[in-house]
């Protein structure tokens, strides 16, 4: 076994993080002229507007609602007047348009009163948890998972381990950086907050030991708190990745196809973890967060608590803006962020950086053939073969992928990060899992159609059966009309109950397990992300 | 799938690229090559820069074959290959070995397996072993060092077969230490008083003796090798098992019997070992890609080559060695794969102790 603070593997990209660093966060940006808030700024579905254009709404008035369980409240981050409700251009490289809501400013910044409890620790952590739910609240670091869904599984955990995860190991971000250097007090007391819903006996901020000044201003606000420990691990990527960090911190691995809850831990970012104590201490809800703008063709790049719903292109102006065209404009970090389509799409919940990178940067090459020298076999921090798995995903052979590691993949990067041969490994893993995704879901909908139809047939027969029976019944009755009415009457309604039964036999309850199966798949995607 | 589409993260690269990799290998070879040119004279220049020629070609021809693009060539592994098989050579080999042996490393070792990456063999010694093979008497003819015979004396060596024995002075030819030394114990001699008459250790470290290019000095292909593993070019696992192995097994045989088998500085700085060690058994595309199954290919390329040196037909073993162990290289991945995070070895998710405390 690893000793602690280590894990199989990994790289060490290029920091990057200096330009960023050294600055102050830059709070308070102008107001933009419009926010742009999408309905969906998490893992699930959209929320449901509660506003209607035209209307005034307040700074931090709730203007749409969650729908079902993994989706998340949208808050208004300023007042000012809805102006539209329609689709546009998301920051998702597919550039596909999704709705939302558009809010114009009007320099007021007036807000809704806010409530929050007088004594958190005095209230039931189940309320705590419905708080952070009605925040808004999601996963920062990237995962948008609801915050409040990991807080009440914590619950039914006996969690033994809360790590708070601030290695931020991504090239280029320095938010998590920033934020701990000069909200330490907050991350500490956010931290308890998270510790006392959770009952976890142990609460370690995990730091990578690149960041001295962030870990000096933990020390400092964690003096006297004997329950939280500042742990620092190695920078190396990819450290802030859970299992990683798990395994790092408590020396334990995470068995494949469980989530860290099984072995009594639980992780949440220093990002959210702030945001659940600006929630519980000040009643605020998620409006803002603050983001890397960051890359080389920045003027003058550093970080900025930004209202939810900026346009990105706004916060580039905000910090110069361009001095060359970019390469490429990336939602999060280089390893695993995502391309964005134009810069006219807005800031969300998780926009941890926002980077236009140069062409030297990026560092882009036509891909060369494989020369097997295992680079990516050394580098992969989940020990798999990444170079295997790309043949299978190559010749659309999907189990032979699945064979060589990628159903344990976490699209870390850091095999095509060190390929010599630049092949792009990660597109192959995101083809094969998309590929595998597909297939299963379409098995779940045989298997779905075919417990439909065998429950049809069975409620078809059912009916006849029932009204077979009537018939004899009537028959029977009519035979014996005169002998005994009042039993005949007993007959028929018997006869209807049973049909009724049979049709009350329809089968809502496999659609339940698929929509299960479903939420198990996204949580265990999102435990890779966090 | 199709081709690649800009845009799948990462969206940054170390620095790395294939061609960088097969110049600093060269790189890495300087030095000993410099020494062979030194200590063979023009003849030797002749055939490095023939091997070199004839791979570059053969690797074209290739490409036009299978329509590929001829950036390829760009990428230095015909250049290494043709590289690599010249220090295998005899350094006044005639100049058809040397084409021929170019020609067959690149299109039979490499180009007919689909190119680079996917041969099993590494192509210098595969190329090699062909030619040893074939013609056994120019692969085994040995010149002493620093003859030097003149430019157009030369030409005539390399291009005109002119045969060595014009050159006038006894003696020009012979065995390598390895190959006399098997023929002496044969001859019913006493290994230990051929060690003490024949051979001597400071030349076979500094590289003063009979051999092919590559192999004379054991100090500057050691010297390669730390500036490959400086570079994380290579790792040290195979070059250090392969030589630990022979090593070992060099101690064990000079104690049992010292009169049959040769002592343990004898192995390790005669014949090809640190330059196979360093150069030829760490081949990426031939050797296994875990770390535990880099030693076991080191450890079994050791017992190769200390088996066929010690008991075998041909006295240098080491491409023997490396190539019957290339072949085992597939199946050695397969035993050797990692162990994946959350997972025991057999591939099944590790045991835990469930943490879940209360059902809601």
């Amino acid at each position: 076994m690893l000793g602690l603070g280590r894990f199989r593997g990994g790289v060490h990209p290029k920091g990057h993080k200096e330009p960023t660093r050294v600055n102050s966060i830059l709070t308070n940006p102008p107001l933009p002229p419009m926010l742009y808030l999408p309905l969906c700024q998490h893992s699930g579905d959209d929320a449901l507007p509660l506003v209607s254009i035209g209307e005034r709404v307040l700074k931090g008035q709730k203007i749409a609602c969650a729908d079902g369980r993994m989706s998340a409240n949208v808050h208004a981050p300023t007042s000012g007047v809805i102006r539209d409700i329609r689709a546009i251009t998301m920051p998702h490289p597919s550039g596909l348009p999704a709705r939302a809501i558009l809010l114009e400013p009007d320099g007021q910044e007036e807000w809704v009163e806010l409530t929050p409890p007088a004594d958190p620790y005095a209230i039931p952590q189940e309320e705590l948890a419905g708080l952070v739910e009605e925040a808004g609240i999601v996963g920062m670091g990237g995962a948008i998972f609801p915050a409040a869904i990991k807080l009440r599984q914590g619950r039914r955990y006996e969690i033994k381990t809360l790590i708070v995860n601030g290695s931020e190991c991504e090239p280029f971000l320095t938010t998590d950086d920033r934020l701990m250097c000069e909200r330490a007090e907050e991350i500490i007391e956010g931290t308890k907050l998270v510790r006392h819903i959770i009952e976890a006996y142990r609460a370690v901020i995990a730091v990578e030991d690149n960041k001295p000044e962030a870990i000096a201003a933990l020390k400092k606000a964690a003096e006297g708190i004997g329950s939280i420990e500042i742990a620092v691990v190695p920078a190396r990527y990819p450290m802030g990745s859970a299992k990683q960090l798990i395994q790092a911190i408590t020396g334990q691995e995470v068995p494949a196809g469980k989530r860290s809850n099984d072995i009594g831990v639980l992780v949440h970012n220093v990002a959210t973890v702030y945001a659940i104590q600006q929630a519980l201490v000040y009643g605020k809800p998620l409006i803002s967060r603050i983001t890397t703008v960051g890359g080389d063709c920045i003027r003058s790049p550093r970080n900025v608590e930004a209202l939810l719903g900026t346009p990105v292109q706004y916060l580039f102006d905000v910090c110069g803006g361009l001095l060359e065209t970019p390469s490429r404009l990336l939602m999060g970090g280089p390893m695993m962020g995502q391309v964005l389509p134009t810069t006219d799409t807005p800031m969300i919940k998780g926009s941890s950086g926002l980077l236009a990178l140069t062409k030297r940067e990026v560092n882009e090459h036509v891909p060369d053939p494989c020369i097997r020298c295992a680079r990516c076999v050394n580098a992969c921090p989940m020990g798999l073969l990444p170079l295997e798995m790309a043949n299978g995903a190559k010749r659309d052979d999907f189990d032979a992928a699945n064979d060589a590691g990628l159903k344990d993949c976490i699209l870390c990067g850091s095999c095509a990060y060190v390929c010599p041969s630049h092949i792009p490994l990660v597109q192959y893993f995101e083809y094969a899992k998309g590929e595998l995704r597909d297939r299963r879901a379409e098995t779940d909908k045989l298997a779905l159609t075919k417990t439909l139809t065998e429950a049809k047939t069975a409620r078809v027969e059912a009916e006849k059966a029932a009204k077979e029976a009537a018939k004899a019944a009537k028959e029977a009755a009519k035979a014996a009309k005169a002998a005994k009415k009042k039993a005949d009457a007993e007959k028929k309604a018997a006869a209807k109950k049973a049909a009724e039964e049979a049709a009350a036999a329809t089968p809502p309850e496999s659609a339940g397990v698929a929509g299960e199966s479903t939420d198990q798949t996204i949580l265990t995607q999102e435990e890779e992300q966090s | 799938m199709n081709g690649p589409v800009r845009g799948a993260s990462p969206h940054a690269h170390d620095p790395s690229g294939v061609s960088m990799i097969m110049l600093q290998v060269c790189l890495a070879l300087v030095p000993v090559t410099t020494w062979a040119f030194y200590l063979f004279g023009w003849p030797a220049v002749f055939v490095w820069i023939l091997c070199i020629s004839a791979a570059i070609a053969s690797e074209a021809l290739s490409l036009w074959l299978m329509q590929q693009p001829y950036s390829r060539l760009l990428d230095g592994s015909g250049l290494l290959t043709g590289w690599l098989l010249a220090l295998t050579l005899p350094p006044w080999s005639p100049w058809w070995v040397a084409v021929g042996g170019a020609a067959f490393a690149i299109i039979i070792g490499k180009q007919i397996y689909g190119g680079i990456g996917q041969n099993i063999f590494n192509p210098a010694l595969l190329a090699r072993i062909a030619l040893l093979i074939s013609f056994p008497v120019p692969l085994t003819t040995w010149v002493a060092p620093q003859l030097y015979p003149g430019f157009m004396e030369s030409l005539g060596i390399v291009f005109a077969n002119a045969p060595l024995s014009e050159l006038g002075a006894d003696g020009v030819t012979g065995a390598t230490w390895l190959g006399d030394s098997k023929a002496f114990v044969r001859a019913g001699g006493d290994m230990q008083e051929y060690m003490t008459t024949s051979f001597s250790l400071s030349d076979a470290f500094f590289g003063y003796s009979r051999g092919s290019m590559g192999e004379v000095s054991a100090l500057l292909a050691l010297l390669g090798g730390a500036y490959l593993m400086y570079r994380r070019i290579i790792s040290w696992h195979i070059p250090l098992s392969l030589l630990g192995t022979v090593a070992l097994l060099a101690v064990i045989g000079h104690q049992a019997n010292a009169a049959a088998f040769a002592p343990l500085q004898f192995h390790l700085l005669s014949g090809g070992l640190i330059l196979g060690a360093f150069f030829y058994a760490t081949d990426y595309v031939t050797t296994p890609s875990s770390r535990s199954g880099q030693i076991l290919f080191g450890i079994g390329s050791g017992i190769l080559i200390y088996s066929i040196r010690s008991w075998g037909g041909f006295p240098e073993a080491v491409a023997f060695g490396i190539l019957m162990m290339n072949a085992l290289t597939p199946l050695i991945d397969r035993v050797t794969r990692p162990r994946v995070y959350g997972r025991n070895r057999q591939g099944n998710a590790i045991k835990h102790v469930s943490a879940q405390r209360r059902v809601n």
